[in-house]
C-alpha cells in the first residue's frame, strides 16, 4: 500500500528541556487505520500535534501526500482533520454555527448538505441549534469530531476520540470509523484502550517514552495473542529438563519446581496430551497445572517495559 | 488567499459582538452620555469656549478616541486571547490559514466594531451638543486607521498575555492614561509650558488632534504630524506582528 504520511528522525524537547520524542520514524499507509498504543506521557499527543501544526518539532520532517508539514502547510493541513484529547469547544456557539465555521476555516465554501450529514452521523442532528455549553461531555466529544469531519479531510487523526463517551456510542463510533475507512479516509487514533485497538485498527503502533516501540499488523499481534503457556507445578526440584523432552522446548524455573510449555492454541495439536504421557515416561510428578494466555495488554506491558 | 478561512473568523468575532450586544454597544453609549451629563453640561457650562467651540462640542472627538483605543484593544486582545485560553486555538494552528489570514480576520472584526461603536457615540453626541464635521472623509480616515492600529495592538497584548490579568494591565495602565492625558478632554495650550513639551511624547496626542481637527480645524500638532505618527505607530504593529508570528513566540510550543 502506499505511504500516506511519512515521519523521519523526528524528535521534540519542549522549551523547558524536556525531550517528549526521541527520532520518531513511521510510515503511515493510504486507507489505514493505525492505532497508536502508549501509556500516559508517552509523547502520542505530542506526536499528532507536530503532524497538525499545533507545535514545531526540534527535529526531523514529516510529508503528507508527498508535501512537508512547514513548507506546504496549506496542502498539508487542508487534508487534514484533528479530534484533540482535551474537550476544547467554544462555549456560546450553536452546534451547526461550529461546524460551519470550521468548514471555512480549512478553506471550504460552505455547504449546509455535508455538515448536515456530519452531525447525523454523529447522532448530533437533534442538538444543532442547541449552544455547546448545554452539551453532555460525550456529546461535546461528538461534536469536535463532526468539526474534524466538516471540510472532508483526507485523513483524520483522533486523539483518545472514545474518551468519556459510553459503551454503546463507543460501538456506533467505531462504526463511523470505520464507515469513514470505506470511503478512503485514513485514520490514525490514540487509545488507551487496548480492546479498541483490537476492534477497528489494521495496524497498532506502541510508543513509549518518545520511541515507537513496534508496528506491526494487528493480526501478527493477535498471534502472538494466540500464545499460551501451561505451567507444571512439580512435586520436586528438577535440575535439569531430560533430553528425551527437548522437543517441547520447556522453560525450567530457576528454583526447579515449576514447568513452563509455550504453545499456539489456534493450532490443532498442541502437543499437551503428548507432552504428560512423556513426563510420565520421564517420571516427573505434578502436583498442579494450570494455563495462560497472553493478552495484547501483555504483550503491550512487556513491549514497554522492553522499550525502557 | 484562504477567504473562507477569513470570513469564517471575521463572521465569528462579529456574532460574539451580536451575542454581546448589550456590553458592546449600549455600554459605552451609556457611559458617553454620562460624560456628556457631566462634563459638557454640569462642568462644561463652567468652562469658555475653547478656539470659540463649546466645551460640550470640543470633547466629542476626544470621547470618540476614547472609546475607539479602549474597545479596539479590548476587542481584538480577548477575540485572540480567549482561543488561547479555553485551548480552541488548537483549530487555528491546525487550519490552512496564514498569519496574515487570522490577523485580518481578528484585527478586521475588531476594527469593523470599534468604528461602528464610533459612528454610533457620534450620533449620541449629537443629541447633547451641536456638532459640525468640516472634513468628513478626513475624519473617516482618522477613525479607520486609529481603529485598526489600535486593534492590532490589542492583538499583540492578546498573544502576549497568559492571563486575564495580563490581559487587563496594559489597557488600564498605559492605554486609558495616555488618552486622559492625550488632550482629549483638554486643548494643550491649557497646560502648563513643561507639561506641553512632555505631552508632545503622547502618542494619543496626534489621534485626538488630528481627529478633532477633522471636526472644528482645531489643533495641537499639525496636521501631517498626526498622520505620520499614526502611520508610524501601525508600522510599528505590523512589525511586531510579523515578528511574533515568525518566531512563533508564545503562539506554539
Ligand atoms: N507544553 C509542554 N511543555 C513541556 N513538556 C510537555 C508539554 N506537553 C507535553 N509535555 C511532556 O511531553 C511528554 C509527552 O506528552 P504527550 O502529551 O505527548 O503524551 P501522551 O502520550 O499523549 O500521553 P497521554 O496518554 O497521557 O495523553 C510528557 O512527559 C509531557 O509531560
Ligand atoms: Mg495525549
Amino acid at each position: 500500500m502506499r505511504t500516506l504520511i511519512s515521519i523521519s528522525d523526528l524528535s521534540k524537547t519542549y522549551s523547558g528541556g524536556f525531550q517528549a520524542l526521541k527520532g520518531i520514524n513511521l510510515d503511515i499507509r493510504d486507507g489505514e487505520i493505525l492505532a497508536l498504543l502508549g501509556p500516559n506521557g508517552a509523547g502520542k499527543t505530542t506526536l499528532i500535534s507536530i503532524i497538525c501544526g499545533l507545535i514545531n518539532a526540534s527535529t526531523g520532517s514529516v510529508t503528507v501526500d508527498g508535501y512537508d508539514i512547514v513548507d506546504d502547510y496549506r496542502m498539508t493541513r487542508s487534508k487534514i482533520g484533528l479530534v484533540p484529547q482535551e474537550l476544547t469547544t467554544d462555549s456560546f456557539e450553536s452546534v451547526k454555527d461550529t461546524l460551519a465555521f470550521s468548514r471555512g476555516l480549512f478553506g471550504k465554501k460552505p455547504d449546509p448538505g455535508h455538515i448536515e450529514k456530519v452531525l447525523k452521523d454523529m447522532s448530533l442532528w437533534d442538538k444543532r441549534d442547541n449552544k455547546i455549553m448545554e452539551l453532555s461531555g460525550g456529546m461535546k466529544r461528538r461534536v469536535l469530531i463532526a468539526k474534524a469531519l466538516a471540510h472532508e479531510p483526507e485523513i483524520l487523526f483522533l486523539d483518545e476520540p472514545t474518551a468519556g463517551v459510553d459503551v454503546e456510542l463507543r460501538k456506533d463510533m467505531w462504526h463511523h470509523i470505520n464507515a469513514l475507512r470505506e470511503s478512503g479516509v485514513t485514520i490514525i487514533l490514540t487509545t488507551h484502550y487496548i480492546e479498541e485497538a483490537e476492534e477497528i485498527a489494521d495496524r497498532v503502533g506502541v510508543i513509549s517514552h518518545g520511541k515507537i516501540i513496534i508496528v506491526e499488523e494487528k493480526t501478527e499481534l493477535m498471534q502472538k495473542l494466540g500464545k499460551k503457556q501451561l505451567t507444571l507445578e512439580l512435586q520436586h526440584e528438577l535440575a535439569d529438563v531430560p533430553d528425551t523432552l527437548n522437543a517441547y522446548k520447556l522453560e525450567l524455573s530457576d528454583d526447579g519446581l515449576r514447568l513452563i510449555y509455550t504453545y499456539d492454541s489456534q493450532e490443532e495439536r498442541t502437543g499437551i496430551a503428548g507432552l504428560l504421557s512423556d513426563l510420565h515416561d520421564a517420571s516427573i510428578k505434578f502436583k498442579d497445572l494450570h494455563t495462560t494466555q497472553s493478552s495484547l495488554e501483555d504483550i503491550f506491558v512487556t513491549l514497554v517495559r522492553e522499550g525502557q | 488567499m484562504n477567504f473562507h478561512a477569513v470570513k469564517a473568523i471575521y463572521l465569528f468575532e462579529m456574532a460574539r459582538t451580536i451575542r454581546t450586544l448589550f456590553q458592546s454597544v449600549v455600554s459605552p453609549v451609556i457611559s458617553t452620555s454620562l460624560y456628556f451629563v457631566v462634563f459638557g453640561s454640569a462642568i462644561g457650562s463652567r468652562i469658555t469656549e475653547i478656539d470659540g467651540i463649546s466645551y460640550g462640542s470640543f470633547i466629542v472627538p476626544g470621547l470618540i478616541m476614547l472609546s475607539i483605543l479602549t474597545q479596539s484593544v479590548a476587542n481584538a486582545s480577548f477575540g485572540i486571547y480567549f482561543p488561547k485560553y479555553s485551548g480552541t486555538i488548537y483549530e487555528l494552528l491546525s487550519a490552512p490559514v496564514s498569519y496574515f489570514e487570522i490577523i485580518l480576520g481578528y484585527v478586521g472584526a475588531a476594527a469593523t466594531k470599534s468604528i461602528i461603536l464610533g459612528l454610533i457615540i457620534l450620533s449620541t453626541a449629537g443629541l447633547f451638543v451641536p456638532i459640525q464635521i468640516a472634513h468628513p472623509l478626513w475624519m473617516l480616515i482618522f477613525l479607520v486607521l486609529t481603529a485598526v492600529t489600535f486593534s492590532l495592538f490589542g492583538f499583540i497584548i492578546g498573544i502576549w498575555a497568559n492571563s486575564f490579568e495580563q490581559l487587563q494591565i496594559i489597557p488600564l495602565l498605559v492605554v486609558t492614561p495616555l488618552v486622559f492625558l492625550g488632550g482629549s478632554f483638554y486643548s494643550i495650550d491649557m497646560l502648563p509650558p513643561l507639561w506641553q513639551k512632555i505631552t508632545l511624547f503622547n502618542p494619543v496626542l496626534y489621534l485626538v488632534s488630528g481627529f478633532r481637527w477633522s471636526f472644528y480645524e482645531i489643533a495641537d500638532v499639525s496636521v501631517a504630524w498626526s498622520l505620520t505618527m499614526i502611520t508610524v505607530f501601525l508600522g510599528v504593529c505590523m512589525f511586531t506582528v510579523w515578528w511574533i508570528f515568525k518566531t512563533g513566540y508564545q503562539v506554539k510550543k
